[in-house]
């Protein structure tokens, strides 16, 4: 009993999970768990193997080795009781652009076999919550961007399923509708719903329960958010805002105590073991070049730092 | 298998074709376009049929004969050659389409009361037009030969008979003559191989182009019951085209309907159903819409058109070709539709081409569910 109430709070399982296409590992020996109503996100920069590994978890490409349970199903075993148990909005819009709104509507009910009677409640409710009732006549090809996104998020939701698979839903969508489809998810979360969604915004990363950092094929972190950033904090992220950036990044370098140097905006992130000694190195570096300092500063690390930082240790790693 | 999942496919594909100009028009316009192309629009314009004339006779008689075809609107004169093979090069040439030769003794039998005979040389690789032009000269000589014994009658006073004009034939080219009643109902095997297979194997690749394959994979619905689904929507298209095209060839190109109509459409639906099957076969292997339109014109279009005995007779081809021929599923409709429209025969005598197109259409069914499993894997 015990044992599958423990099983039952996992919503997606992966073990060593490993895909390859002929020599090249697009997916290394990954593992984690999904809880149930979690908003777990994967966040990674383009080709580090997130839409492989969700592809892999919805039935539609075999795992080379390892395990990946969906919903208590085996998703090399038992491809079909998955698909019964997600929905999956592909990286590519893969609606029929042909078809009237209430018409992919009405074929992804008949395709996932929502009963009958249900039909027209559920073709509402998606048609709210998508905030697609005045549209619902209009050709889905007419439709902009965040409206196509929105039903395909609803055609994907039709038959309830309870885990989502959501593969960069809002890439080339602007940033307001970016925040309305985030709101969707939060709500599809607070009703129970399991969300996997996968982006390379670093912001979204931030309005996720949990997140898995990706890179090349491996998770090089996992965890809240906020934890993420804490650890991060053991070695101190500085502001840099000098008169020449590029020189300044030259300078800084692989320089004993500085772990990392990225661009970030004007200036400087500067990732360092101990801020009071590595203050003083810095100013010293820079003095010697004659490239004045106008701020040099503690700050709290966002998403990206902690993702530069992380894929900057990881390339230590390899070396 | 869920007939709900097969049942939205089907309205989700017929939705397709019915807003996509491109498919809509080549699953109705262009049966029509061929069958007006082959049976239509060369009936139209036979008239003025170029005509040369070969008279070695040289008499009052011959060139009075010669005078009929001047003075009729079917036939133009081009002009007068020395040389029986003038006029075989001529044809060759297309310069002309009918050669008249009146021979030595044509006034001498005509005068003699015996039949006299003159040879009438035809282009028959346009078999319509041939048939067509031949008709007019037969009638035109049968109405002239008429027209010579009642002079004759009343000058003799009801002595013997002057016999008509006996045309003898050569046709060039197409030796059978075959006229619009063969292309006619030839041409429903073609049209129908094109919209099952064509169209089928066109639209599974456009899922995978625009990437909703990948969509429809991450559902409950199986490979089986997508391909049922497209199915049942171009077989709705295919029987359209089908009564289209003979209810065409019966009203306007009046092709004789002789045998019995359910046993047309019942070994159509099977025929169909292979061709639809053959289209799934091609996308489970072709994944872009350019690579299955060419594969499935090479591979349905061109062996229905060439090797199904429609236009061209499979006695006529080398051996290789003519055991090729065996496994066109084309060459096995073509004759049932020959036989029953034509010669009115059904079941008792083209049970072995029904059990060929069942046969055909099972296997070709079997491979392509398991091949798009495979690929789908
Ligand atoms: N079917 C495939 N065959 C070969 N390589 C592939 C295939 N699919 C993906 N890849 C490769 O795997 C890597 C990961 O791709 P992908 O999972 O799409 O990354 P992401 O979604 O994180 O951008 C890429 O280098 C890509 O080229
Ligand atoms: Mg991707």
């Amino acid at each position: 009993m015990a044992a599958s109430h423990e099983a039952n709070q996992w919503a997606v399982e992966i073990e060593d999970l490993v895909k390859r296409f002929g020599d090249f590992v697009a997916v290394d020996h990954v593992s984690l768990k999904v809880r149930r109503g979690e908003i777990f996100g994967f966040l990674g920069p383009n080709g580090a193997g997130k839409s492989t590994a969700i592809r892999i978890l919805c039935g539609l490409l075999a795992p080379s080795g390892g395990r990946a349970i969906v919903g208590g199903f085996n998703v090399a075993t038992e491809p079909e009781a998955v698909k019964k148990n997600i929905g999956y909005m592909s990286q590519k819009f893969s609606l029929y652009d042909d078809l009237k709104v209430e018409e992919n509507i009405d074929f992804f009910s008949g395709v996932y076999g929502v009963p009958p009677e249900q039909r027209a409640k559920r073709k509402e409710f998606v048609l709210d919550m998508a905030d697609l009732q005045e549209r619902r006549d209009s050709m889905t090809r007419l439709l902009a961007g965040g409206w196509k996104q929105r039903l395909a998020l609803g055609c994907a939701i039709l038959h309830e399923p309870p885990i989502l698979f959501l593969d960069e839903p809002t890439s080339g969508v602007d940033p307001i509708a970016r925040r309305g489809f985030w709101d969707l998810i939060y709500q599809l979360s607070e009703s129970g719903h399991t969300v996997f969604v996968s982006t390379h915004y670093m912001d979204e990363a931030e309005y996720c329960h949990r997140l898995a950092l990706m890179y090349r094929g491996r998770i090089i972190a996992l965890g809240e958010p906020s934890t993420l950033k804490k650890n991060l904090r053991s070695h101190s992220l500085m502001y840099l805002d000098s008169s020449d950036p590029l020189e300044s990044m030259k300078a800084l370098e692989g320089k004993k105590g500085i772990l990392g140097v990225a661009v970030f905006g004007a200036g400087l992130h500067v990732s360092v073991q101990d801020p009071a000694s590595t203050r003083r190195q810095i100013q010293d570096l820079l003095g010697q070049r004659g490239i004045h300092i106008r701020r040099l500063e503690m700050i709290s690390p966002s998403m990206e730092d902690v993702f530069v930082a992380m894929i900057e240790e990881e390339e230590r790693k390899a070396s | 298998m869920n007939t709900r999942r097969t049942r939205a496919v089907a309205r989700k594909e017929f939705l397709h074709i019915v807003r996509d100009p491109r498919s809509l028009a080549m699953a109705l316009g262009m049966p029509l376009m061929m069958l007006f192309l082959f049976g239509y629009a060369l009936t139209l314009d036979v008239d003025r049929i170029p005509t040369v004339v070969y008279d070695s006779d040289y008499t009052p008689e011959s060139r009075e004969l010669i005078q009929r075809f001047q003075g009729s609107r079917y036939f133009q004169i081009l002009g007068s050659v020395d040389q029986y093979e003038t006029i075989e090069r001529k044809i060759d040439r297309d310069q002309c389409l009918l050669g008249v030769v009146i021979p030595q003794d044509y006034s001498r039998k005509l005068l003699s009361g015996d039949e006299a005979e003159i040879q009438i040389l035809l282009d028959g690789s346009d078999s319509n037009t041939a048939s067509i032009a031949l008709g007019y000269a037969e009638s035109m000589l049968q109405r002239y030969g008429l027209e010579l014994r009642a002079v004759a009658f009343n000058r003799k006073g009801g002595g013997h008979l002057v016999p008509p004009i006996e045309p003898r034939l050569r046709v060039w080219y197409n030796s059978e003559l075959k006229s619009k009643n063969y292309i006619v109902p030839g041409l429903i095997a073609v049209i129908l191989m094109i919209i099952a297979a064509l169209l089928t194997s066109l639209t599974i690749a456009r899922e995978w182009e625009m990437g909703t394959m990948e969509q429809l994979l991450s559902t409950p619905l199986r490979p089986a019951e997508m391909v049922l689904g497209k199915m049942v929507a171009f077989f709705g298209v295919g029987l359209v085209d089908m009564v289209l095209a003979i209810a065409v060839g019966v009203l306007i190109f009046q092709v004789p309907l002789r045998g019995n109509p359910l046993f047309l459409f019942f070994t159509g639906c099977v025929f169909l159903f292979g061709g639809l099957c053959w289209g799934i076969l091609i996308s489970a292997v072709a994944r872009s819409q350019l690579l299955a339109y060419q594969m499935g014109m090479l591979s349905s279009f061109l062996p229905a058109f060439v090797l199904s005995g429609f236009i061209y007779s499979i006695e006529n081809m080398p051996v290789v070709i003519r055991v090729i021929t065996h496994v066109v599923p084309a060459r096995y409709f073509v004759t049932i539709l020959k036989g029953v429209f034509l010669k009115g025969i059904g079941f008792e005598v083209l049970w072995a081409e029904v059990v060929f197109l069942l046969t055909f259409a099972g296997i070709v069914f079997l491979l392509a569910t398991r091949k798009l499993k495979q690929k789908l894997a």
